[in-house]
């Protein structure tokens, strides 16, 4: 039972990295990867959306599954994690303002991040039951972040390199991005 | 769609979208027209996607058995292809059981892949068990039986799947009915590496699985698993197979899947039965396969079945019946 | 206003292309490249709901409340998205099977979104159907150029829709002269391909080039 779930935190962490494997959630990957300290707030927030939506929609499918409505899937969960998002925002808001002045302007991000939908998907696709998609949505967030603070912290010193006029700026995060999903390739048919 | 709702909405005059009355009115006529038309999508396109995906496994099947030609066949030949084959539901064993025939459910109606998602229709497998590395597998599961012209058995098509390096492979494997040899193995879904694990898609390779000149011994006279996918360019055995190169994980995936599902948790105790010359399943009467037909081809294209059964001579029947059809070079999935 | 049209289908294909340019909508243009038949059903896809979506949008958008703008939206486009997806699935169901999830992520595809927030509510229907068929000409460059490369390298064909593969390259392993690169078909090749994609275009339009 554990060993099943740690094997879904490592696979989705290293050898299924949302970002680096699936390319989900590249929009907001890119261009909030400029610096650190954005990049961990947004890792986190990013956490606990996906720590959240994925278990809920988990049981969403299964009662639209009990009903065959399963075609009704993409609009429930993308209306799952808009609200889920909105709930999330009003109650940091409320009762812990100090969290939410750190996460606040990028939980509205969130709910056009193809990671965040994405996380739901590919849960539906493996058929996963209640208590992994709780390990899968909280380890898929982690692993997304994890590539964002790396990406965040190779930019930081990029700053400093001389880089032909037309590779400046996006170009050469694209070319980054591509070395470390090679590392990340190195993790593939690992197990535990 | 939408231009409806815009003429219905305007004609009111002074109608304010921002009012709360306003905002829920047109939240509501969105939601209303947007269901409806997917609804309505859904609905009209389901028999032709259900027709799709019958036809993505019958196809599937027939590949692994030797009968399907690429190039030659098209979805319309399916039904016309399946004469010689049979269906049965089967019992996998569990517990103290070795599997037998299942009576209880309906042949049309049972669908095997959401089976392993439900609590009922499937078992977890013993990790020590679990050659496959797939958790938990359906209790029952769909046979297809290959016809000689004479209404023998001549080969088996199995449901096989189980893990590689990135994904669940899932294929069919087809085997020998006495022998044990086998006679073709096709994977219709997957997500290996392409190129290096994705070959398991590859004809040649495929090819190896349905030699008919130096078969490919999957089991032993005492029911043992014998297969071995070796290192590449060291297959000499009768019981050996090249693996991939630069796929290793992915080779033994699929040896140990086939290991899995040919062994005594699976199909292994229907085979020992079989090889010892009990049939440990009723068939109808070759010529009126029809029945078994039926339960998984399309009511519409049917009537072909008819008048095609008649004529036991056909080209195909022999094709299906005479072993050499097996010798035929595996096709690339079409998938 | 002929030419306003004009630009408004023309542009975003290399003066404002939205992948290179404001790098929206790249997650699904990364994963469905390896093979060139892929791409292009991705691609028109994205184009027909890109257009359709931003066209509905458009004609709607003095009824839409302010207050549920986003959400109002992504309705229209999830509900196209959703017919794409059961068409595919009807008439393609080899493709619609490999694209798999990537379909349904068109939802999140910033640039179907970008359209409807940034243009359609602002400009008419007709004006706002070609804007969406442009950026979906914009995305559909970076894609099918993605598809070509990564096949014509990776595999040593061209597999057009409907045709089958063609070998461009004959492969070693068949009795060709190309070794395969086996690289072109996984991940980071498609981050290498877009990075050298947009050098090329800033070479040719050098204001694109970032100040930092």
């Amino acid at each position: 039972m554990l060993q099943e779930h740690l094997s879904i935190l490592f696979e989705s962490v290293f050898s299924k990295n949302l970002a680096l494997s699936f390319f989900l959630g590249m929009c907001t990957f890119l261009a909030l990867s400029k610096n650190m300290k954005t990049a961990i707030g947004l890792g986190m927030a990013v956490v606990v959306v996906q720590g959240i939506t994925v278990p809920v929609n988990n049981l969403i499918y299964q009662l639209l599954a009990s009903f065959d409505l399963e075609f009704l899937g993409l609009i429930s969960y993308i209306g799952t994690i808009a609200a889920m998002v909105q709930i999330l925002e009003m109650f940091l808001d409320r009762y812990v303002p100090a969290l939410y002045n750190q996460l606040g302007i990028f939980l509205p991000l969130i709910t056009v991040n193809c990671a965040i939908l994405g996380g739901s998907l590919l849960m539906i696709e493996q058929q996963m039951t209640f208590p992994q998609s709780v390990t899968y949505g909280v380890s898929s967030g982690l692993g997304w972040a994890l590539a964002l603070c790396a990406l965040a912290g190779v930019r930081e010193k990029l700053k400093y390199n001389d880089i032909p006029a037309g590779l400046r700026g996006l170009g050469i995060t694209f070319i980054t991005v591509g070395l470390m999903a090679m590392a990340f390739l190195a993790f593939a048919g690992i197990e535990i | 769609m939408q231009p409806n709702e815009t003429i219905s909405e305007t004609p009111q005059a002074g109608f304010d979208p921002n009012s709360p009355v306003g905002t829920f009115v047109v939240a509501l006529a969105l939601c209303l027209v947007c269901s409806f038309v997917v609804s309505f999508a859904a609905v009209a396109l389901k028999p032709l996607q259900e027709k799709n995906a019958k036809n993505k496994m019958m196809r599937n099947v027939l590949i692994a058995a030797g009968i399907w030609e690429n190039g030659k066949h098209t979805d319309a030949d399916i039904p016309q292809l399946f004469q010689n084959v049979s269906v049965i539901l089967w019992d996998l064993p569990e517990g103290e059981t070795t599997g037998s025939q299942n009576t209880t459910l309906n042949l049309d109606d049972y669908d095997q892949q959401k089976a392993v998602s439900t609590v009922e229709g499937s078992i977890a497998i013993p990790t020590d068990l679990d050659l496959a590395g797939i958790k938990k597998r359906e209790k029952v599961s769909r046979v297809y039986i290959v016809r000689t012209a004479d209404g023998g058995i001549d080969k088996l098509v199995l449901p096989v799947y189980g893990k590689g390096l990135w994904s669940t492979l899932y294929g069919f494997l087809a085997v020998d009915a006495s022998t044990h040899e086998s006679r073709g193995i096709t994977f219709y879904k997957h997500a290996e590496t392409p190129g290096l694990g994705g070959e398991v898609d590859n004809p040649k390779w495929k090819a190896h699985w349905a030699d008919a000149k130096s078969p490919l011994q999957l089991r032993d006279a005492e029911g043992n698993v014998v297969l071995d996918v070796t290192k590449p360019g060291n297959a000499n055995q009768p019981n050996e197979v090249d693996g991939l190169s630069g796929a290793t994980i992915t080779s033994n995936g699929v040896e140990n899947t086939i290991r899995y599902w040919l062994g005594k948790n699976a199909f292994g105790p229907m085979l020992d039965q079989l090889a010892s010359g009990t049939v440990p399943f009723t068939l109808p009467e070759s010529g009126s396969a029809d029945s078994a037909v039926d339960g998984v081809s399309n009511p519409e294209v049917a009537t072909p079945t008819e008048t095609a059964t008649d004529e036991s001579s056909s080209p195909t029947d022999d094709e299906a019946s005479t072993p050499d059809a097996a010798s035929a070079p595996a096709n690339e999935t079409t998938n | 206003m002929a030419s306003k049209a004009k630009d408004a289908l023309f542009d975003p294909v290399f003066k404002r292309n939205p992948i290179a340019l404001l790098v929206l909508g790249i997650c699904s243009a990364l994963a469905v490249t390896t093979v060139f038949d892929k791409a292009v059903v991705m691609a028109i896809s994205v184009t027909v709901v890109t257009a359709c979506s931003s066209a509905l949008v458009s004609l709607i958008r003095n009824l839409i409340p302010n207050s549920i703008r986003i959400i109002v939206e992504m309705t229209v486009i999830a509900s196209m998205v959703i017919l794409v997806d059961q068409l595919l699935k009807a008439f393609l169901p080899g493709i619609a099977d490999q694209l798999s999830v990537f379909v349904g992520l068109i939802i999140t595809n910033c640039i179907v979104m970008g359209r409807a927030e940034g243009f359609a509510l602002k400009n008419g229907p007709w004006l706002s159907f070609l804007d969406g068929i442009g950026n979906g000409l914009g995305y559909s460059v970076i894609l099918l150029f993605l598809g070509a490369v990564r096949e014509i390298f990776g595999s040593g064909t061209l597999t057009l829709p409907g045709l089958g593969p063609l070998t461009i390259l004959p492969l070693t392993a068949d009795g060709g002269f190309y070794v395969r690169n086996g690289l072109m078909l996984m991940p980071p090749s498609a981050f290498f391909l877009i990075g050298l994609f947009i050098w090329g275009l800033r070479t040719v339009y050098p204001n694109q080039v970032e100040k930092d």
